[in-house]
């Protein structure tokens, strides 16, 4: 049983180089595509002027974390083939974006959104419904960002660092970058992190195999072992309660991933519409990535790696198989990739509280200065928060969150996506749908001890909770819209048009970034 | 045009319905039906995604030139 690994003095050291280099660069990043960052426009996305490489990179690097990299391994390490949903998952999630987020990019950059509450607000004229939009945002981001954590501490785990200094030493470092540069930081240091993890997985799934015998006895092998564990996994999803939590799973967790305020930033910083659309035909190249790094699971499987809890699984295959320095860059990428979405996430979370929570209760007046100010203090005092959350919490509370913050997000679907297609909903049917969907959603997880699924007593198959609360939120919403019928609208402004939706064109020129106020 | 779209629903039909491709052969390469099957949908989507997205951008060109794009605010 592997519960803990020897230091390795020189995995230690390469590793040490690399997370160097990116600091370097996070700073530096600041002087990049140049911009006044006392604008949050500037600071929090990136003066909205990446282009499709770069979008590519840091879309990639946010949304492919490091948590997802030692979790999905684990899942399948743990369970076979239902750790596989992730998959179909980022398969289906880049077809339903392009068809909904070239809309979000346009009215967004039209009427100067910096996030989903602030499209709310125009849409709806309704702060309560945008409030509730942000406070799930936030909500769901906090425990995400620890569990970025939580993905370095199993990596210096892994290197036998025990211990939380290095842990705290590498948070504040990413903290001072991601206050002195903004999202630009995130951007470049995706450039190493993107590459450093391609060569890892590509060099794994050639050297390990070639050492375990091949797919053939990998894959034999661990369906051997699965249905002889404790809670027995399987090779196939076999039942129709497995396939139907399976798909349920995939198409959720598609629904749910752009609601996601780090997801939402990255997109938004794009150049123009057309950097979106081109960019989900290019992102499925880290779906096959993702699907291969799963496969890690049954090689620690074929390997007889027999660890303590599966999060190890990805430590204890990389320092069985490779030799010491490449350990190091395996690991590296790992915990660099940590910093990227770490970054994106609290810029978010900072964009979120600024715009719709400071601005909108505490300071309306509140300059552009003062807003970017608020933004950049912010962003240090959700990672405090998401260090408070690793060291004095179990890391179980951290990943209980994380699964309800997909489920919480799925609830923010009807007045945002819907929202780019119709107005028909009201915007009080829209809140009362939310609440129902979020009380839901929490209470079946909870009572399901959180695992995602559901056996649904009126389908007689088990499907993911997100969904179930989904569709009671729509229910809501839809009668409470009914009722209300046209009384009420009157006084709902929507401050988009329908043309705002459709903005084609690519302008090649940043987006201009005028200042509030002053145009 | 718009039509082209449609195209998109495809993954969801290859994907969304596992009794379709949870079986172990044929096998490809070692790997059951079940993974390989899974894994051919990856380009097999950037694929369908990238025509999408030529085809329905070719209708956005002349608005590039500014002329089209008052006939489809109007049109629309």
């Amino acid at each position: 049983m592997i519960e803990s690994f020897d230091t390795d003095g020189v995995a230690i050291a390469v590793f040490c180089a690399l997370f160097l280099f990116v600091t370097v660069l996070g700073f530096v990043a600041a002087r990049w595509k140049r911009g006044d960052l006392d604008l949050l426009d500037e600071w929090g996305l990136g003066g909205r002027r990446f282009g499709t490489v770069i979008t590519w990179f840091l879309l990639g690097g946010d949304l492919f974390t490091a948590y997802t990299f030692i979790a999905i391994p684990a899942l399948v390490y743990a369970v076979g083939a239902g750790g596989f949903f992730a998959l179909p998952y980022t398969i289906l999630v880049f077809p339903l974006v392009f068809l909904v987020m070239p809309r979000l990019w346009s009215v967004a950059s039209k009427h100067r959104y910096v996030t989903a509450a602030d499209y709310v607000k125009g849409r709806y004229s309704s702060r309560t419904l945008a409030t509730a939009i942000a406070f799930t945002g936030l909500l769901a981001t906090m425990p995400y960002i620890a569990l970025q954590l939580v993905g370095i501490e199993f990596v210096l785990k892994g290197l036998g660092i025990e211990g939380h200094a290095p842990l705290i030493i590498a948070f504040a470092i990413l903290a001072a970058y991601t206050y002195t540069s903004g999202l630009r930081a995130p951007a470049m240091i995706a450039l190493v992190k993107d590459t450093l993890i391609y060569i890892t997985v590509i060099v794994a799934v050639i050297y390990i195999p070639s050492k375990l015998g091949g797919f053939d006895n990998i894959f034999s092998a661990a369906g051997d072992a699965l249905p002889k564990r404790d809670e027995p996994g399987a090779l196939l999803p076999g039942t129709p309660d497995a396939q139907a939590a399976y798909a349920t799973l995939a198409l959720g967790s598609a629904m749910a991933l752009f609601l996601y305020p780090h997801a939402l930033t990255a997109v938004l910083s794009s150049r123009s519409q057309d950097v979106v659309r081109r960019n989900m035909s290019l992102l499925p190249a880290w779906t096959f990535l993702l699907g291969l790094m799963a496969l890690f699971g049954y090689m620690a499987i074929a390997a007889g790696l027999n660890v303590a809890e599966p999060n190890l699984t990805v430590p204890a295959l990389f320092r069985d198989m490779f030799p010491s320095w490449f350990v190091g860059v395996a690991f590296a990428a790992i915990a660099i990739g940590a910093l990227v979405p770490a970054a994106v996430m609290s810029i978010a979370a900072a964009n979120l509280f600024t715009r719709n929570i400071w601005k909108e209760f505490v300071h309306q007046e509140c300059s552009d200065r003062e807003e970017s100010q608020v933004a950049k203090i912010t962003s240090l005092l959700v990672k405090v928060g998401a260090l408070a959350f690793v060291l004095f919490l179990p890391t179980k509370f951290s990943i209980d969150l994380q699964l309800l913050g997909g489920v919480w997000m799925l609830q923010t679907l009807p007045a945002v996506m819907i929202a780019l297609y119709t107005r028909w909903f009201h915007r009080w049917g829209l809140l009362a749908g939310w609440a129902a969907g979020m009380v839901s959603g929490t209470w079946i997880a909870m009572s399901q001890d959180y695992t995602p699924v559901w056996d649904a007593p009126l389908l007689g198959v088990t499907v993911y909770t997100g969904l179930v609360a989904l569709f009671l939120n729509l229910v809501v919403a839809g009668l409470l819209t009914v009722v209300l019928g046209s009384r009420g609208r009157a006084d709902e402004r929507d401050e988009t048009r329908a043309a705002d939706y459709d903005e084609l064109v690519e302008t090649r020129q940043p987006a201009p970034t005028v200042r509030a106020g002053v145009a | 045009m718009r039509r082209w779209y449609i195209l998109l629903l495809l993954p969801f039909a290859g994907l969304l319905y596992p009794p379709l491709f949870a079986r172990e052969t044929p096998e490809l390469f070692g790997f059951p039906f079940f993974y390989w099957y899974q894994f051919a949908w990856v380009p097999l989507t950037a694929g369908i995604t990238y025509l999408v997205y030529r085809m329905t951008r070719r209708e956005a060109a002349p608005a590039d030139r500014g002329s089209g794009r008052f006939r489809r605010e109007v049109s629309s």
